[in-house]
């Protein structure tokens, strides 16, 4: 059955986009009991995990605007300030499930906190979205990624335990919305 | 013809009455000619008796204590039947000349522990000769190395200072350049006989070598002395069985006082029960290279086995498809792949291909025609349709250094099929043709990050021209500087490559198919078919 999707979909008409080739796609639901903020993790085959903003995330709903996007997630620590040096990438700043990367402040007076989710250390942030926050809307998946993380060699397959796939994740989408529609 | 003078006579009455044989005699009295070496063992033996008997008188006179060579000479005298009285055993021994040469070539020589005894005898180079041809190697020329045990530095350092000391009573002096070696004259006497059994030459430079190793069981203990005096020679390393290496026991030698060694080894050294015994005997050629260039036809072949978590992901490979044929036919034990720079596996390669080289070890044969070389050429030619190779030939160690050198500096050109998810026309990429030397940044690609360091390198585009084929693809020739990654380019990366061909034409653009073209670096040299 698995092997039949499986076919179907590389004979589709349309070939698989960049993400589809080289990555898997983890989720992470309401984020810190926060209703709705949904994380994405790409993780590509060499283990390094790209943070994303998953569709469902509020900053991704129309008519929601980003005013800002902060790294400096504490009075003395700021995600610019890390640096990797070296095939081994010492000097990075380590993160663990639940550790912040960023706050993302919306016109409308909210402001989110985004996770790592997973253990690793951080590589880079994506410094694009400073200057031109919305790519962060336009590109959730590619451009507008949030942070790269490298977790541990022997942790690379532990780490997305705790993840959604992709399906288990549509599932909770899915199963949101009777729910919403009751409270309204 | 005889090497030894009247001067030596003190010297040579002392170790041969010590239990030294001839030929280290010979060395530490200096004789540096290889003549006398290379006389058989009991013609050396009769002569040197001969030599001190005939003034035995003089002899006797000379000798300072004689008392004391006299214990000794009972002592090593010890079970043959020596009637003499005034303590002249060895030269009484020339008497009866069959008891005094059977005795003698039954001690074994406390200095060399046989290494100019039996080892140096044709009947022993015979037996190695035998293990060399038996190898199956190919050679020309050889190179002949030995390895002795390290207490026999320690044994000669024994036997110079006796010597020493001697010459010191006649007022002479003795350095240690002053005595011939243990190598040397090894080589003096068995070179000739390795010429004469395999009918080649012994060659310093040759690749081929032939090895013996000699170890000495019963005297291991003659260097552990110098471990609790020189304890900083003597460091544990991790592939050394024992830390009394040959080179830490002459380091220790040549700290150690005098006064010092005196007092912890015999001097002379005791005579052995036995000859050294042969570790191993091997035979090993030297690495030799073959380079050219290869074509990779597929998209599913990677150029080095694929290997994660020890599954194989890929059956083959391009250096195994080239080098499964050179191992067979040069009889190599294993083999090690370079190249200019490699593709991915999704990544053909056309043209006149890319330059590579291998490395050929312990090969058992090396010498080719250049005809055999084009067959063995066809032959991987005809194995696989996934590859093709050209320019096959042998080449130096040396010359592989053409091949990565400028690694950077190269340029290559690629052709690669683009998607883009907008729908275009042909005038919305002409802007392309126009750019010239495009500089790009591009941080280390996501997909090689997990093991290489993070950075932003600049490289230049030099030139782009594009075949439109329809609304969502067109096809793009590029010439870039070598080290760009050309698919990050096309996609952008997540944007990490700034700017790339989405960026220039804003839109989303990803990269189906993309071929080497050329790879520009004028090494191995082209050979006509």
């Amino acid at each position: 059955m698995a092997t039949e999707l499986a076919t179907a979909e590389l004979s589709a008409p349309t070939a698989p986009s960049l993400v589809d080739r080289y990555f898997t796609r983890w989720y992470k639901a309401d984020v810190k009991g926060k209703p709705c903020e949904d994380h994405c993790i790409l993780q590509h085959s060499n283990r390094i995990c790209v943070i994303t903003l998953a569709g469902s995330h509020p900053v991704l709903q129309s008519g929601k605007t980003i005013k800002s996007i902060s790294y400096q997630i504490s009075t003395n620590c700021s995600r610019l300030q890390n640096k990797v040096s070296g095939k081994f990438k010492r000097g990075a700043q380590f993160l663990t499930e639940l550790a912040p990367l960023c706050k993302i402040y919306c016109s409308d007076g909210e402001e989110y906190t985004i996770s790592s989710c997973v253990r690793g250390r951080l590589m880079e942030v994506n410094e694009n979205i400073l200057h031109k926050p919305s790519i962060l809307q336009e590109k959730p998946s590619t451009e507008g990624y949030i942070a790269v993380v490298l977790p541990k060699f022997e942790e690379s397959k532990s780490i997305t335990e705790g993840l959604l796939t992709q399906k288990q994740y549509e599932e909770v989408v899915v199963k949101r919305i009777p729910a919403a529609a009751a409270t309204s | 013809m005889f090497p030894l003078t009247e001067e030596n006579k003190c010297v040579a009455w002392l170790l041969l009455s010590t239990g030294t044989c001839p030929r280290c005699i010979f060395r530490f009295c200096g004789v540096d000619f290889q003549a006398p070496y290379k006389l058989p063992y009991k013609e050396l033996l009769n002569e040197l008796q001969k030599f001190l008997e005939t003034e035995k008188d003089t002899l006797i006179l000379e000798v300072p204590n004689p008392p004391l060579k006299k214990i000794r000479l009972q002592e090593s005298e010890d079970g043959t039947d020596n009637q003499s009285k005034n303590g002249e055993g060895r030269v009484s021994a020339i008497e009866d000349g069959s008891i005094a040469s059977k005795h003698c070539n039954l001690n074994v020589c406390n200095v060399c522990l046989g290494i100019l005894q039996e080892f140096c005898e044709k009947e022993f180079i015979k037996k190695v000769c035998q293990k060399v041809e038996a190898s199956g190697f190919e050679f020309t020329n050889l190179v002949f190395s030995v390895s002795f045990p390290p207490q026999l530095s320690v044994r000669e350092h024994a036997a110079w200072l006796l010597v020493k000391q001697e010459m010191g009573k006649q007022s002479l002096s003795l350095g240690r350049n002053d005595i011939v070696q243990l190598k040397e004259a090894y080589k003096w006497i068995t070179h000739p006989l390795f010429t004469e059994e395999l009918g080649v030459p012994i060659d310093g430079k040759s690749l081929f070598e032939v090895s013996v190793v000699f170890a000495h069981p019963e005297t291991v203990e003659d260097c552990h002395f110098l471990g609790t005096i020189c304890p900083d020679c003597f460091k544990p390393a991790k592939n050394k069985q024992s830390v009394f290496t040959r080179m830490a026991v002459m380091k220790a030698l040549n700290k150690i006082k005098e006064e010092d060694f005196l007092k912890q080894f015999p001097c002379p050294p005791n005579s052995p029960k036995a000859v050294c015994t042969v570790l191993e005997i091997e035979c090993a050629h030297g690495a030799v290279f073959v380079a050219g260039r290869y074509n990779k036809y597929s998209r599913n072949l990677p150029q080095t086995p694929w290997i994660i978590d020890g599954e194989r992901k890929l059956e083959s490979s391009v250096e195994e498809l080239i080098s499964d044929h050179l191992l067979t036919v040069f009889k190599a034990e294993s083999f090690n792949f370079s190249s200019s720079g490699r593709e991915d596996v999704d990544v053909r390669t056309l043209g006149n291909g890319r330059p590579f080289a291998i490395e050929l070890v312990n090969p058992h044969r090396v010498h080719f025609t250049s005809q055999e070389i084009k067959e063995l050429q066809q032959k991987i030619n005809n194995s696989s349709d996934k590859i093709q190779v050209r320019d096959l030939q042998l080449v130096t160690r040396e010359a592989i250094g053409h091949m990565k050198e400028g690694e950077e500096e190269k340029t290559k050109t690629y052709s690669a099929l683009i998607w883009i998810n907008k729908a275009i026309q042909k005038e919305d990429i002409a802007f392309l043709n126009a750019i010239k030397d495009l500089k790009i940044d591009q941080k280390t690609p996501l997909r090689v990050l997990h093991r290489r360091p993070l950075a932003v390198r600049t490289r230049v585009i030099h030139t782009m021209e594009t075949h439109y084929v329809d609304e969502h693809h067109f096809r793009l020739h590029l010439k870039t500087q070598a080290g760009t990654y050309i698919k990050e380019f096309v996609h952008g990366d997540f944007g990490r490559t700034k700017p790339n061909i989405g960026s220039l034409m804003n839109v989303t653009a990803d990269i189906l198919e993309l071929d080497v073209e050329s790879v520009d670096v004028d090494w191995p040299p082209a050979l006509d078919d």
